[in-house]
């Protein structure tokens, strides 16, 4: 059991989401930088989409009531009992123990998993917490100071330190830097594109900068408007995060993780899957510049991120046998 | 925050007052075009009905076959269709769906009929002056179109357990506001365009008003957590007409 005893205001309990109840209507939810819950879990020995607490505002304090291994991944800069921790690190807090976080310049989220991970029932497949559907998480609402959340059973893994080096980078060979600082985020036209006529290219030129306005709905970018040649009349259809819509104001919208399940606005480009954990660290404020990419560029970056993923789970499994080994001596 | 997105989850019908230019009904062919790059939506050619939409079930029930899909979500004449992984030829990948969109036979799927009691009029009704100055029908004659119908539930989408109905008499359609209810009850009786609905959430709502249900759309932890399905037939039981 862990005890929340400070939190900013948008918090919640998040695992990869439920991501197939969209044809009745479910948002599918879960962590905007799924990386990073992937390691904070991978750390603590759990399966990688056990359930975490995502923070987006912060700080965020909780107290251990027992000896817990825990990981921080993200953005953040945590502390134990005042001690400040590495970055993207598993540690063990002992009982009356007390881990905060603070915001980092960044990045705008941070992950925190526990080993066993946040046991708060499974609602359609998931724990993650549905804002628009007011269930899952903690009674489908962002966590509050007094909230205790219950863990569930550790693996036998007896690491007590380990970290690994994030994947902005690891993997930095695949995610080129704008010499002006603007995020570069690879996405393919969607179905309206060609619609927007020269504004097409604008809005792959420009870059647009995330209005405060913006959160795990979505983001609204603001910029020089872009605007089909004539008014697009759509059908309502499916949609899933990434998707560029473009509502009359000429302004985009990217749906993220909370996204409805079907829009009518006319789409003009999609988030490769790939790239869509660097947009949810994205913070409000900065600027995102969209890159044409193909799916030949997304599989290629599928299959870095895959690496990672499984290097980082065999090395603490690895480091878990072998400790485990030495104490049995 | 639900107050971000307002957006059209069928503006279909705004197109009322001028001509609805939809990129896929001025083709013969269905169009395909992609999400990022695991997702793929097919558009039917041709006009938003009951036939298209049926040819639409048909090849969802076709594309549940496949192993390489993660999801499918069927909109209005649409469907997208959702890899587990990014395919590497997604060439191919239009051709297959394209093939499968042309052996798709209509579905009539025989669904289950709900009845759903209405109180028509009332505080909820919030939009009911509006449709009859637009429609120059009486409230009376509004209430009597809307549970004289006979409606097919096309796909439920945009809210948890939301169904869009088809089948609404052409005299009450009324197209969606442009500047929304912001905070609309869950259980409003609405008509969006051409569709008439229940709001299963609180919150900013386009859709017109008419009357109330407390009927429960949505229970997520039932089996089955959704009372609606595409292809279900939805009649509406007038409790109450307050005028």
């Amino acid at each position: 059991m862990i005890e929340i005893i400070d939190t900013g205001p948008l918090n919640t309990i998040q695992d990869l989401g439920r991501p197939c109840y969209r044809d009745i209507g479910v948002t599918a939810s879960g962590a905007m930088d799924p990386l990073a819950l992937k390691i904070a879990n991978l750390l603590v020995g759990n399966d990688e989409g056990a359930a975490v607490i995502e923070v987006q505002t912060f700080p965020l304090r909780l107290r251990f009531r027992q000896a817990t291994g825990f990981a921080v991944t993200g953005g953040t800069s945590a502390t134990l009992d005042g001690v400040t921790l590495s970055p993207w690190w598993m540690k063990t807090g002992d009982a009356g123990q007390v881990l905060e976080l603070l915001p980092s310049p960044g990045a705008a989220r941070a992950y925190v998993a526990f080993a066993g991970g946040v046991d708060v029932p499974i609602v359609m497949g998931s724990r993650s917490t549905s804002l628009r559907g007011a269930f899952g998480g903690v009674d489908g609402r962002f966590l509050q100071k007094g909230d205790a959340l219950p863990l569930g059973e550790a693996s036998a893994l007896s690491i007590d330190e380990l970290g690994v080096v994030p994947p902005a980078t690891a993997l930095s060979e695949f995610f080129p830097v704008a010499p002006d600082g603007s995020l570069l985020i690879r996405a393919l036209p969607a179905g309206e594109h060609d619609l927007f006529g020269a504004d097409a290219e604008r809005f792959w030129n420009q870059s647009w900068k995330i209005s405060s306005q913006s959160d795990r709905t979505g983001y609204r970018l603001s910029g020089e408007p872009v605007r089909p040649t004539t008014p697009i009349e759509m059908r309502s259809y499916g949609i899933v995060p990434g998707v560029v819509q473009v509502p009359p104001s000429g302004e985009p919208i990217v749906q993220m993780s909370d996204a409805n399940t079907a829009g009518g606005y006319p789409k003009i480009a999609g988030v490769l899957e790939a790239d869509l954990w660097r947009l949810g660290q994205a913070r409000i404020g900065s600027r995102v510049r969209f890159v044409r990419s193909s799916h030949a560029e997304a599989r290629a970056l599928d299959h870095a991120i895959a690496v990672y993923v499984d290097d980082v789970r065999n090395t603490a499994q690895m480091v878990g046998r072998a400790l485990k080994t030495m104490a049995g001596r | 925050m639900t107050y971000l997105l307002p957006q059209p989850t069928d503006s279909s019908l705004n197109a009322l007052a001028k001509p609805p230019r939809i990129a896929s009904a001025m083709q013969h062919q269905a169009h395909i075009s992609t999400i990022g790059a695991r997702a793929f939506l097919l558009e039917a050619p041709g006009d938003f009905d009951l036939p298209a939409q049926r040819r639409i079930w048909a090849l969802a029930h076709a594309l549940r076959q496949w192993d390489e899909l993660s999801e499918i979500v069927p909109g209005m004449t649409n469907l997208l269709a959702i890899f587990k992984t990014t395919p590497e030829d997604p060439d191919a990948v239009m051709a297959r769906l394209r093939d499968a969109w042309e052996q798709a036979e209509s579905i009539d799927i025989k669904g289950k009929t709900i009845e759903i009691g209405v109180h028509y009029g009332g505080e909820h009704a919030i939009d009911l002056a509006a449709l009859c100055d637009r429609s120059g029908l009486t409230d009376r004659e509004v209430f009597r179109l809307h549970h004289e119908g006979t409606y097919t539930v096309f796909a439920l989408g945009s809210a948890p357990g939301f169904g869009y109905l088809h089948g609404l008499d052409p005299r009450i359609h009324m197209p969606r506001k442009t500047v929304p209810s912001l905070r609309m009850a869950r259980g409003c009786v609405t008509i969006g365009g051409m569709q008439t609905g229940v709001a299963v959430l609180t919150g900013p709502n386009g859709w017109n008003s008419i009357g109330f249900s407390d009927l429960q759309m949505f229970d997520p932890t039932a089996a089955v957590p959704a009372i609606m399905a595409p292809g279900d037939t939805v009649r509406f039981l007038p409790e109450r007409i307050e005028l």
